[in-house]
């Protein structure tokens, strides 16, 4: 007979080999999906995993997908580790692409040296005034953030939509819902020639080692993670959740809405209806294969990538549905949480215990 | 009571070799007991020698790795509480599970196994309970009741299935001390009446005045068996802790100007079952200690909170070091000069998974460890060894997490933490709750030290025997309420427990000293 048990201490080879399990696990389970639906498993894996990656551009498109994944994947570990359960770091990328975008349109053709750091800095804004909503409800009328951040994504997006339907809607765009693209001094330069990826794949590197320095060297990171690991300890030290709150949901914003004015100034070049193939949200689960640390989310932003690439590959390639690249992710995911419980349990084997079955006893005489 | 009554009866419950493993300790190393009917009988220990575990295997809660179980000369395995039930065992536990939105019948028809009449059970509830002098309305609700009160419903939920051993997990700490005597005629009849009774405590006073023999376990090991009438507190104390008490002393001192000053203070409770705080007055000074003594569950977390800033009053009712500080939040008191150690540990005191050092960081970082919003590692970590040496906390070193630590460990340390803060006033709750006698001894001595250096102290305890001991004046919270404060050698143990059950009420407006306290007090002479 198994049991779970408690471990004395956490397991720290398990926390490492947790997100290693999970994708071996991911990898099973799809090769036994491709068996099922009469793929080669070995192929459909090359398509998936290796293929996309084996030219100078496919690395250039990887990098490229990896940069919002990796700017809202480090908000949001950020938050997580401060139990700040921000799930919309969807909305918060658009509302940077809206901001930044807007930037950029009321430059036009002017050329302006200026405009692309104000770009960046009204995605940065953007990003903060759409996480701020939440951070005010929750803080002043104790509102649930997750409902409140969800919620803030679906009414971004309608008004993206109502934006590039309307008011901004391109004259000469054929009536399609879109911008007029940006021009060259609203678009970010190539890093490598040949491919599409701009500098954005470099402050989000910037922005990981940044994030690993306060998480790990500042007081106010040592606050937010008393935080999340320990309220009543937190309010015991006098560090003050509201501040902690506020400055969680201020970080994902500015990461996040980076990544969307990244998005609309680099490869898309203009605003139009959809900016984000779920970002944001993919952008959860890159967080927790990072282990919620700045340099772990790296990692899990690279791979998330190559999923979202892969499961485009497997679409062309094998004409799989599109849902195989949320179903990998899912996989993902849903190993992981599987494996993390061992980090803190382990499988004991207990042998049933018999009244019948135990020695008798040595007759036992008390004092009297 | 007299051994002579069971001396020749069979025994009713045998255990042999019991021994229950947990992943970092062994709760219990080879065990063996027996009890006999109408035997009352302490299993003795310190916190953490393995009395609760032992406990809870008699009543089918655990199961052993090892050992037999015989009862009524059969070997059972009892797998659940409701076997245990069945064949006679009730026990009570010492944190009850009572629902306080029900009345007292419908609490006890949810606890039994098999359905009653509804109309039977209130007069049966009325019956059992005037028979056991243990007065109990049925159809009061739960949460009205004192925490005494509510133990009487637990201990009668057990009575009305006739148990053949009823076991008595730490039942005095809750209790006035007129109120334990009363318990202690009920437990006599019981006994007298062929039941078994397993009382288990760490209390020598008590145990010496109600149990008939006693088995003393230390670190999960029988360390001895004995009959307690005839040993003196000392050899009892030497068998449970291996080693002799050491005293401490409390020279006499004068107190100097006012660090903490509480006018009228009056808080509603958040929770509508806690206490609300009323009209609380009280004063500590420099150099000196002030103790509160209470039945838990009678305003003390909501005292500390309001002392700690976790909640927040009108700024002119604390007073702190002379500045109206009512309206600070905990930093801004502690930046005043204030620290303080929660009643709980870990998840409060401490952070869990954190490391030592880190939990030094918790509320050290004005001491040097942070300069310009940066952590400095090497001054957190110097801290956390001179705490570790100081106040001899075993543990792996600086890097161990705070929950590998026993509980009484965390607290030297954590206790360690807030006195190396240098503070000007210090507040502790429950200073040696859950702490083994030696490292009691430690942590009284270095609040001592701190008072004799001129830090005014607060100390907010259920142990009499401890505040009687380091205190320069002891009050009681009872009720939500603080009694004027009395020196120790000025009072005695009885006016302090008629205290504790809230009379004391001398302002007119406070003529509520409750029923609750009346009922108390009526049963505790009667």
């Amino acid at each position: 007979m198994l049991k779970l048990e408690r471990r004395a201490t956490p397991s720290s080879i398990m926390s490492v080999a947790s997100p290693l399990l999970a994708a071996v696990g991911m990898l099973v389970t799809g090769f036994v999906l491709f068996k099922v639906l009469g793929k080669d498993p070995v192929e459909a894996f090359y398509l998936f995993f290796v293929k996309p990656v084996s030219t100078t551009y496919g690395i250039g498109e990887l990098l490229l997908k990896t940069t919002p994944l990796l700017l809202c994947g480090l908000g949001l570990a950020l938050g997580f580790r401060a139990n700040v359960w921000n799930i919309g770091a969807e909305g918060q990328l658009t509302m940077g692409a809206i901001a930044g975008g807007g930037v950029a349109l009321w430059f036009g053709d002017s050329e302006s040296a200026f405009a692309m750091p104000l770009m960046l800095l009204a995605g940065v804004l953007g990003g903060m005034a759409w996480a701020a909503i939440p951070a005010f409800l929750r803080t002043r009328f104790n509102t649930n953030e997750i409902l409140v951040t969800l919620m803030l994504v679906y009414i971004s997006q309608l008004v993206l939509s109502w934006l590039v339907h309307g008011p901004w809607r391109d004259p000469q765009g054929l009536n399609y819902p879109q911008s007029q693209g940006f021009g060259d001094a609203e678009t970010m330069s190539i890093l490598i020639s040949g491919t599409r990826v701009t500098w954005g794949i470099v402050y989000a590197l910037g922005l990981a080692l940044v994030a690993w320095i306060f998480s790990q060297k500042t007081f106010a990171g040592f606050r937010m993670q008393v935080a999340g690991l320990a309220p009543a300890a937190a309010a015991y030290a006098g560090f003050s959740e509201k501040r902690n709150i506020w400055i969680a949901l201020m970080i994902c914003g500015a990461t996040a809405g980076l990544a969307g004015v990244c998005e609309v100034a680099g490869p898309i070049g203009r605003l139009q209806q959809q900016i984000s193939p779920g970002y944001g949200f993919a952008a959860i689960i890159v967080a927790w294969i990072g282990r919620l640390h700045p340099i772990g989310v790296v990692f899990g932003a690279l791979l998330m990538s190559l999923l979202y690439l892969g499961g485009e590959a497997a679409q062309m390639g094998m004409g799989l549905p599109s849902a195989i690249t949320g179903l990998f992710q899912g996989l993902l995911l849903f190993y992981l949480l599987a494996a993390d419980l061992f980090i803190t349990f382990r499988l004991k084997r207990v042998a049933p215990v018999e009244a019948n079955t135990l020695k008798p006893p040595v007759q036992a005489e008390t004092a009297a | 009571m007299d051994q002579s009554g069971f001396a020749n009866l069979k025994p009713r419950l045998v255990l042999t070799g019991i021994t229950k493993r947990y992943p970092s300790v062994v709760a219990n190393d080879d065990v063996s007991l027996s009890i006999r009917p109408g035997e009352i009988h302490a299993v003795l220990g310190e916190n953490g020698a393995g009395k609760s575990t032992l406990m809870k295997m008699i009543y089918g809660v655990t199961k052993p790795d090892a050992g037999t179980i015989m009862w009524n000369d059969q070997y059972e395995t009892i797998a659940a509480p409701a076997q245990a039930r069945r064949m006679g065992i009730g026990m009570v536990f010492q944190h009850f599970s009572l629902f306080e939105t029900l009345t007292v019948w419908e609490n006890i028809a949810l606890a039994l196994d098999e359905p009653v009449p509804t109309a039977k059970l209130a007069p049966r509830i009325t019956e059992v309970s005037e028979k056991y002098g243990l007065p109990v309305d049925p159809y009061r609700l739960v949460h009205s009741m004192s925490v005494g009160e509510r133990q009487r419903v637990e201990i009668v939920r057990c009575l009305l299935q006739e148990p053949k051993l009823l076991i008595m997990d730490e039942p005095t700490s809750v209790l006035t001390p007129q109120a334990v005597l009363t318990l202690f005629k009920t437990l006599r009849r019981l006994a007298a009446e062929g039941c078994s009774i397993l009382y288990i405590s760490h209390k020598l006073d008590e145990i010496r005045a109600l149990c008939d023999t006693a088995t003393v376990l230390r670190g999960g090991r029988v360390s001895g068996t004995a009959i307690p009438r005839n040993e003196t507190n000392e050899g009892l104390a030497r068998m449970m802790i291996g080693g002799e008490l050491a005293e401490c002393r409390l020279t006499p001192r004068e107190a100097k100007e006012e660090r903490l000053k509480v006018e009228r203070l009056s808080l509603a409770s958040p929770d509508p079952f806690g206490t609300s705080l009323k009209e609380i007055d009280l004063t500590v000074r420099s150099g000196e200690i002030l103790g509160i003594a209470g039945v838990s569950g009678n305003g003390q977390k909501e005292l500390m909170t309001a002392l700690s800033g976790e909640r927040l009053s009108p700024a002119s009712m604390i007073k702190l070091l002379g500045q109206p500080a009512g309206n600070f939040n905990p930093a801004q008191r502690r930046a005043l000069g204030l620290t303080f150690v929660p009643e709980e540990r870990l998840g409060r005191g401490a952070v869990p998974p954190m490391s030592l050092t880190q939990n030094a960081l918790l509320t050290g970082a004005r001491k040097g460890m942070v300069q310009r919003g940066i952590i400095h590692p090497s001054v957190m970590k110097a801290f956390s060894k001179n705490v570790i040496e100081r106040f001899k906390v075993k543990c792996g070193g600086d890097q161990s997490v705070a929950s590998s630590l026993s509980g009484g460990n965390l607290q030297k340390f954590i206790v360690g933490r807030e006195t190396m803060l240098q503070p000007k006033m210090m507040i502790v709750a429950q200073p040696t709750w859950g702490v083994d006698v030696g490292a009691a001894q430690l942590i009284r001595q270095a609040l001592i030290d701190l008072r004799d250096q001129g830090v005014a102290i607060l100390v907010i305890s259920e142990e009499l025997d401890e505040l009687f001991a380091i205190s320069d004046r002891l009050a009681v919270i009872a009720d939500g309420r603080v009694s004027p404060s009395v020196k120790p050698a000025e009072t005695s143990i009885e006016q302090i427990g008629t205290w504790m059950s809230g009379k004391f009420g001398d302002r007119a407006d406070d003529r509520a000293a409750s029923a609750n306290a009346h009922l108390e007090t009526a049963n505790a002479q009667a």
